[in-house]
């Protein structure tokens, strides 16, 4: 093969500024490997990867894709997009406005990677290679042409290898500056990518088999990643933040949009119990992302609104069967219910700082849990009904509108747990509300001075304990407020989920797990950990009883790789990752003390 | 340079006064009965040799410690030891090593430093009525107002951790300054800068004295001390030793004893010694003055 090592002559000071590829191929060759790679591995997908359609989502058809074969598709068609964007296209110079390889080599990969996926599944479900047709073959060749292509690319090279790799996967260090747009354009493409974003939501909802949803998995985590090294994404958040509220709206336009795509009530089920669990890490979020106050028995207070919201819900198994409050009282009831339990929790506690704060608020989580199992009666007074908590708890009415029911509107069919999903978006709304206007105000200042630094807080004139206790307490307020619907979506209350950690999801660890992978301090973050939590078990059978351990590992490799979370506040990634001046407005020109400024970024 | 000088004169009500103030932590005495005052206008420096108890007494002061003894006061009124009773009554403080909100930017600095004179709690920021808005926007304008005065109103959007050191130094005055004092208390504000950086800091506190605010300043550099203090007190050993002009001080033989140790006995001689000290004394300010 030809020596492509001399790419760069002119930045001869040392090896370092030598840039090649990992694999010998001139840059044309490794461009058509590409662009004819990508148009490959999605024409692949119209042939027969198997012979019987024992492997779900039936992959023997020649003629069109199926199941897996779509997501394929998908990302063959990403890679050939890509690809052409480099030749630079008209109209397409937009998708790698840095023009870097990491963005082709990363969709390539995740052609790569959901093509060799299925193959091997196939051949291991189904015992053996014997079992893929040809087309599985030439599926598999054909993606691993665009990821040889991609690895051919010039890059920097250092010399080490893994470091030579790490430039194909890394972001690229200048990103011209867009052009501005119109704002309706503007305006436009966040409809767009909302939309688009509302399908990958809702195609990984209703993923039916496990196999399909690892697949889904890949090319969404690997398409992302392109767009992030592409600088895509922090042009869309730069978009975002232009338009705040218009984004905000597209987003509840798009989470009530989501059950009137669903014709299986069970998946409207899942959508409910994200939001549910969401809405609770939000709460969580303004307690640990905010305050800063580590909390590991939030999920009490899910358990105090619940709790509250069946007692008065009019069950006859509820002590005070008699008592049937409408809805709003009940949701009150129950917020109020968590918020003084928050105060009683919170006004001992909150003196302690840092671990020991921690350790206090499990043993409080605990004995919520605990009490609750014994106040039937017997060991205690009879509240709660001890361990077979409160069955048959009522549907609720709303406006004469019962939601256990399934309803027609306009064409589409509204099934019970539909109508749930619709009253906790308009639950979420508030409590996305509250958030946002807490955050930026006095109180949510100096909610993020003490996290800082408590004691210059308490200088500076802040009542720490005073500001901590509102925190807490306002966040046991949401959850209890979330709980109260929870009651009602799951026709029962019972003890056991209010537990630290556990493999069925309300448990404070979760919680937990879902502030902390998402991004603490973000809106957007906690509900994306929520979601992923909660669909990682539920769509993976055999992950179930070892979803603690996949937490606990998914924790760890994102600490190791990603500690603001996935998606990140300003703050945070300023912390975790030494940059210097990632803040600097756009605008501000450095004039006359570009020197220190430089220097404080050292 | 002669201003300092001249506002020796201007003493008139005490703002803040600290009575027989003693802080021990078990069987160690770090402040023993200081009996102290600064009047309203005024700037004082207080001195002492590393460990003398300086920056405890600071604390006691601010409430970040409870006194085992004493009482401390301002304008008249005793002051419950709760640093943010203290910071709402009227003195703000600095610390000796910076102490920002690292991870806000600058304006969120200052602002948090309004604290204790804006009123808008969790319902108000809720519900965002108009009073709401019109008290953020004030907020706003004083805090710029203060980034302004201290030159770092072109870096607001910066993050507090991202400046400089002695930007830093600058900002966390401004923090102080943004609780409207009537005291400000600033613990070692040069430590660590460079002879420019210095003074400018010197030029900051005597604007900051103009404003009518009295400063309270620890400090090693003894030059900025003498410059800027129109008083002088000296902790030794959680003792206050002396207290003066800069000339008093300087002159005194138990100061100049406490930094540098006891003459022997009888050779070089203590009267010598201390021509010695005074000389060198003299020789540094005027140092001081030809720069």
């Amino acid at each position: 093969m030809t020596e492509t090592k001399n790419t760069s002559p002119s930045a001869g000071d040392a090896p370092t500024a030598e840039t090649r590829g990992l694999l010998p191929l001139p840059l044309a060759a490794a461009r058509a490997l590409l662009l004819a790679g990508g148009i490959a591995t999605a024409a692949s997908t119209f042939l027969a990867w198997t012979w019987t359609s024992a492997f779900p989502g039936d992959l023997t058809v020649t003629g069109y894709p199926g199941g897996l074969q779509w997501l394929t598709f998908t990302a063959g068609i990403l890679t050939t997009l890509f690809a052409l964007a480099s030749y630079g296209i008209r109209g397409l110079g937009w998708l790698i406005p840095a023009r870097n390889n990491a963005p082709l080599f990363l969709t390539a990969l995740g052609g790569f990677g959901v093509t060799w996926y299925t193959v091997l599944a196939i051949s291991v479900d189904l015992g053996g290679l014997a079992n893929l047709e040809p087309g599985g073959f030439i599926a598999a060749i054909a993606s691993l042409l665009p990821v040889i292509g991609a690895l051919s690319l010039p890059e920097k090279a250092t010399g080490d290898t893994k470091e030579h790799l790490k430039a194909y996967i890394t972001k690229a260090e200048q990103i011209p500056a867009p052009q501005d747009l119109a704002p309706w354009i503007e305006r436009a493409v966040i409809t767009v990518v909302t939309i688009i974003g509302l399908g990958v939501f809702t195609y990984g909802i209703d993923t039916e088999y496990g196999e399909l949803f690892i697949g889904y998995l890949i090319v969404v985590v690997f398409s992302v990643w392109a767009l992030h090294t592409a600088g895509l994404l922090d042009r869309f958040s730069r978009l975002v933040a232009r338009h705040r509220s218009f984004t905000l709206a597209m987003g509840f336009a798009a989470a009530i949009a989501f059950p009137f795509t669903q014709t299986d009530d069970h998946y409207a089920n899942i959508g409910v119990n994200i939001l549910i669990f969401g809405t609770v890490a939000l709460g969580l979020n303004i307690v640990v992302g905010l305050a800063g106050l580590l909390d590991l028995g939030y999920v009490a207070f899910l358990g105090v609104g619940a709790y509250t919201a069946a007692l008065v819900s009019g069950s006859e198994f509820s002590t005070f069967s008699g008592v049937h409050f409408p809805f709003w009282a009940a949701a009150l009831t129950g917020a109020a219910a968590s918020l003084v339990f928050g105060i009683l929790i919170g006004a001992p506690t909150l003196r302690l700082r840092g671990d020991y704060l921690a350790i206090v608020t499990l043993g409080f989580g605990e004995i919520f849990r605990i009490a609750v199992n014994n106040m039937d009666g017997d060991s205690g007074p009879d509240i709660t009904n001890g361990p077979n908590g409160i069955p048959s708890i009522p549907d609720l009415k709303l406006f004469g509108f019962n939601l256990g029911e399934s309803h027609d509107i306009a064409g589409f069919t509204l099934g019970r747990f539909a109508n749930y999903y619709l009253l906790m978006v308009l639950i979420m709304a508030i409590v996305v509300l509250v958030y946002t206007r807490a955050a930026d105000s006095r109180i949510g200042r100096s909610w993020i001075a003490i996290r800082e630094d408590e004691t210059a807080a308490t200088a500076m004139g802040i009542n720490g304990f005073r500001v901590k206790l509102i925190a807490f307490a306002l966040g046991a307020a949401l959850a209890g407020l979330a709980g109260t619907v929870s009651a009602h979506v799951t026709y029962s209350v019972v003890p056991t989920p209010y537990q630290f950690a556990g493999s069925t999801p309300p448990n404070s660890a979760f919680l937990l797990a879902a502030v902390v992978l998402g991004g603490m301090g973000t809106v957007a973050g906690p509900i994306l950990g929520a979601a992923l939590l909660y669909l990682l078990p539920e769509k993976l059978v055999f992950l179930q009883d070892k979803s603690l351990l996949a937490f606990g590992i998914a924790l760890i490799l994102l600490m190791r790789f990603r500690p603001e979370g996935i998606i990140a506040n300003r703050r945070r990634q300023l912390e975790f990752h030494e940059t210097g001046q990632l803040d600097v407005p756009q605008t501000t020109t450095l004039t006359d003390d570009s020197a220190t400024v430089t220097k404080a970024g050292a | 340079m002669t201003t300092m000088t001249t506002q020796t004169t201007q003493t008139t009500t005490p703002v803040l006064e600290a009575r027989n103030v003693t802080m021990r932590f078990g069987g160690l005495t770090a402040v023993r009965s200081v009996d102290f005052t600064v009047n309203a206008g005024e700037i004082v420096g207080l001195i002492g040799p590393n460990g003398a108890g300086k920056t405890t007494f600071f604390n006691c002061l601010t409430g970040l410690y409870v006194p085992t003894e004493g009482t401390v006061s301002y304008k008249g009124t005793v002051l419950p030891p709760k640093p943010h009773l203290v910071t709402q009554a009227g003195i703000a403080r600095t610390f000796q090593n910076i102490r920002l909100f690292a991870n806000m930017t600058v304006l969120e600095n200052v602002l948090v430093g309004r604290h204790t004179r804006t009123k808008e709690g969790l319902w108000s920021a809720l519900l965002r009525g108009p009073g709401f808005k019109k008290a953020e926007k004030a907020s706003e304008e004083r805090s710029m107002e203060l980034l302004e005065f201290i030159g770092l109103a072109h870096k607001r959007d910066h993050l507090a951790r991202n400046l400089p050191y002695g930007e830093q130094r600058k900002l966390e005055i401004a923090r102080a300054l943004a609780s409207e004092p009537g005291l400000l208390l600033l613990d070692e504000p040069t430590a660590g800068m460079n002879p420019q950086e210095t003074r400018a800091t010197e030029e900051l506190v005597f604007a900051i004295r103009d404003k009518g605010i009295a400063v309270l300043l620890i400090e090693h550099d003894m030059r900025f001390v003498f410059n800027l203090s129109d008083r002088v007190a000296v902790l030794v050993q959680g003792e206050k030793l002396v207290e003066g002009t800069s000339e008093v001080v300087q002159a005194d033989e138990r100061v100049i004893a406490a930094y540098l140790g006891e003459p022997f006995e009888g050779e070089p001689g203590a009267a010598e010694a201390a021509e010695v000290e005074a000389a060198e004394a003299q020789s540094t300010i005027s140092k001081g003055e030809d720069r």
